[in-house]
């Protein structure tokens, strides 16, 4: 089980990255910050980076709004 | 048809009823140095000084705004008196052309919707021009006997009140008329910004400004709203068309700044930011602020049938990539010189379907995310034309879009819960989805007949109308209702967000989102956990945005795009970078040495000080921050099932209830009384980190603190303690 902003539960699979994470949880917000375990992945690396079983996941989004 | 000798024609029948001559100083560190005041009543025109108190307490903007009017009108002036001003204001650092987003003018008056203090926050070149023809602020007060327009010469130092009896009203027509009329060629144009409004402002409570530029590219002006409030609408009630000022000579030094070089530094840096990095970003140079539709809709934010819902099936079909395709693409964009974000987008060519303009082929300057959400899915309707008919017609007709989609979205709903009738619409079949009904009905608000009468009063208005006339219930009408303070709520939905309940409803000015913007932080980041988290928020991003509002900037080029590395920083949701950018940009301006810490004190004193004006105006109190339920959870069985095990889970969770066994009405009843105190132990949180009392009103502490405490000022605060 992965956690995310502890609040969310997402049930892990092999191979799972952080955009396959995002994408899950619908957020397509691109100016979000993820952490995973406490270590900051950036933007580029979303879709290359693994999210290991039982990460505790950051996905902090900037403040939007018009 | 408009052509050259048609607009002469209008001028020769300008009469010129009051005149102002006055050296044009020159702006010394971001400053003119002087305010003009215009009495439209006894036709008096002077000179005012601003003094270095003005300058260290209020700054320039909305600050200069508050403080003019503060002066006056007294705590009895309503609206529609003639001695309730319009103030307009740029701000030290507005005029600016080497960072992106500084050329905002503010508005400030006495609102015919909510009857206290609102202030607005516009694009153009209004603003900046006016500080360089010599004029930090322009009050107008009075009324004028017949259609007036207030022309500010800079090039000439010449301020005139000239009646103007053949101009249209309309803003689309009007801003080219005045734009033509005081514009000595056509390289001139640029040279000359136009406030003005429409019929639709005489004929509700909810009419905006529009703020003009010329856009060289198109060959046509363009305009901005000031849209919250009803300032167009008290524009109209002085019998002003438009205001005109024109300068030559823009300039990136002609703000004067003290240190050219450390504006250039971080003007630079943001702009290569902005070209490299937004595309991968929101793409606000391609679609503005139309990026968020899809993004709302995915987070269940985008309001849908008076915000019943939070999002659609069919959002796609008009999200950013139908105004991608829509709007003209690769023509600089920005509303004043060298923004590069560029965002006001347009579409060209459009071809007006309905009303007085019908057959016209229009620029139509948007749509942003708000009139979207607003006139679109918080209607039912998901189709772009439809869309595009309403903005244009709201913006030249002079009516704030959000309050006209919020307001209509209310009364759909009145209508599908059998409320209203076709005999009470006279006709209308004001059902969700009726794009030709909504558009009607803007037709009829804007000239004052038939239902538009009733519904261009307002939501708060049309509650009390509803239960007097047609026998509607209170509670039920109260309850989805959105407006706080009189305010329409602008477009999210904000039942998942305790914290962003508290930005609309413990704002200043009513239910704008300019103060706070919490919802990710809060529902989705999970970052402001407790009351006392919330509460920080509530203070900081409430002082942060109040910030753009005294110096003449947008708050876009803050947040809606960010550094490459911003991901690393301690609190990425500040963006310290571009923190640090305008700490720069206030000291290089005006030679003080500022701290960021010092940009939020600069706005706890004119937030604190703007509390005390509504108390002086008869509100601004913890009773004035109350909110409609829809705000905050289900009013309707409907809506609980479609979020049931949500719903249920938070019963089971924050509740201790079972939700097994009882009917939707029980559980929502109970789910509605924890959400209510949720919402009033958040008030007190925040009201006691903004060293307020429990009423919601600031303390003498707080106000001896923050340099304010003039006597006026305590006496009021004392008397209401």
């Amino acid at each position: 089980m992965i956690r995310v902003n502890n609040q969310y539960d997402v049930e892990w699979q092999a191979g799972m990255t952080v955009q396959d994470l995002l994408d899950g949880l619908k957020f397509s917000f691109r100016m979000i910050v993820v952490k995973i375990n406490g270590q900051v992945v950036l933007r580029p690396d979303f879709a290359t980076t693994p999210v290991p079983e039982g990460a505790e996941v950051q996905a902090i989004h900037l403040i939007g709004g018009g | 048809m408009l052509t050259r000798d048609s607009v002469q024609e209008m001028k020769l029948a300008h009469r010129v009823l009051a005149e102002f001559g006055y050296i044009v100083p020159k702006v010394q560190r971001g400053y003119a140095g002087q305010t003009l005041y215009v009495n439209l009543s006894t036709r008096h025109i002077e000179a005012r000084p601003v003094t270095d108190e003005m300058k260290r307490i209020f700054i320039g903007g909305k600050g200069f705004g508050l403080w003019r009017l503060w002066h006056a009108v007294s705590g009895d002036t309503k609206w529609d008196d003639p001695e309730n001003e319009i103030v307009f204001a740029s701000g030290p650092i507005g005029g600016t052309t080497m960072y992106p987003g500084a050329g905002k003018s503010l508005v400030v008056t006495i609102s015919p919707l909510t009857h206290i203090v609102v202030d607005s926050n516009v694009g153009g070149y209004f603003g900046p021009l006016l500080k360089f023809a010599g004029w930090d602020a322009l009050e107008v007060q009075g009324k004028a006997e017949r259609d007036v327009v207030i022309v500010i010469d800079g090039d000439s130092g010449r301020v005139t009140v000239e009646e103007a009896p053949a101009e249209p009203v309309d803003t689309h027509p009007l801003a080219e008329v005045f734009t033509e009329m005081y514009a000595k060629d056509e390289a001139d144009r640029r040279n000359v910004s136009v406030v003005s409004t429409g019929q639709g402002a005489a004929h509700t409570r909810i009419g905006c400004l529009n703020v003009s530029w010329y856009d060289q590219r198109r060959g046509t002006a363009r305009v901005k709203q000031a849209g919250r409030g009803g300032i167009g609408t008290v524009l109209r009630d002085k019998r002003v068309k438009g205001i005109v000022v024109r300068w030559t000579g823009v300039k990136a030094d002609s703000n004067d700044p003290a240190e050219l070089t450390r504006i250039r530094k971080v003007g630079q840096r943001i702009n290569k930011e902005i070209i490299d990095l937004d595309d991968s970003q929101n793409k606000m140079r391609r679609v503005g602020t139309a990026h968020l539709v899809e993004i709302m809709n995915d987070y269940d934010l985008l309001p849908v049938h008076n915000y019943r819902f939070g999002s659609h099936p069919d959002a796609h079909r008009i999200d950013s990539r139908v105004w991608d395709k829509m709007f003209t693409q690769g023509i600089p964009d920005g509303c004043f010189y060298g923004c590069t974000m560029a965002c006001s987008k347009g579409v060209d060519h459009y071809q007006v379907k309905t009303g007085p303009y019908a057959g016209e082929c229009v620029t139509v300057d948007g749509p942003e995310y708000e009139t979207v959400a607003g006139v679109g899915s918080n209607l039912g309707i998901f189709d772009p034309e439809p869309i595009l008919e309403l903005n244009f017609y709201c913006d030249t007709y002079g009516i704030d879009s959000i309050s006209y989609g919020t307001l209509t979205a209310f009364i759909m709903e009145c209508f599908e819960a059998g409320l209203l009738d076709l005999d009470k619409t006279g006709g209308l079949d004001l059902r969700f989805g009726n794009s030709q009904a909504a558009i009607e009905l803007l037709h009829q608000m804007a000239e004052g007949r038939g239902f538009g009468q009733i519904a261009g009063m307002g939501v708060r208005a049309m509650k009390d109308y509803f239960v007097e006339h047609f026998g509607a219930d209170r509670a039920f009408v109260e309850s989805i209702g959105m407006e706080n303070k009189g305010m329409e709520y602008s477009e999210y939905v904000t039942k998942e967000s305790l914290a962003q309940q508290g930005g609309y409803g413990m704002t200043n000015k009513g239910a704008q989102h300019d103060e706070a913007w919490l919802i990710f932080m809060d529902m989705v980041n999970n970052q402001i956990p407790t009351f006392e988290d919330k509460a920080e928020a509530l203070h900081y991003f409430p002082m942060w945005r109040t910030w753009f509002g005294l110096n003449g900037l947008c708050k876009l080029p803050w947040n809606d795009i960010e550094p490459a590395d911003n991901a690393l920083t301690d609190e990425p949701a500040k963006v310290p970078e571009h923190v640090h950018n305008y700490v720069e940009l206030f000291s290089g301006i005006t030679g003080q040495e500022v701290t960021k810490e010092d940009l939020i004190t600069m706005s706890e004193r004119v937030y604190n000080f703007k509390r005390v004006f509504n108390l002086k105006l008869g509100f601004g109190t913890r009773e004035s921050d109350r909110i409609p339920y829809r705000s905050q959870g289900p009013v309707t069985v409907e809506e609980y099932e479609s979020r049931q095990e949500r719903y249920d889970k938070q019963l089971r969770e924050k509740l201790g209830l079972d939700p097994v066994g009882l009917s939707t009405a029980e559980k929502a009843a109970a789910l509605r009384r924890y959400r209510e105190d949720q919402y009033q132990k958040l008030c007190d949180a925040v009201y006691k980190r903004r060293g307020w009392n429990c009423n919601g009103i600031p303390t003498v502490e707080k106000l001896r603190e923050l340099g304010i405490d003039f006597p006026d000022v305590v006496a009021l605060v004392t008397a209401h303690s």
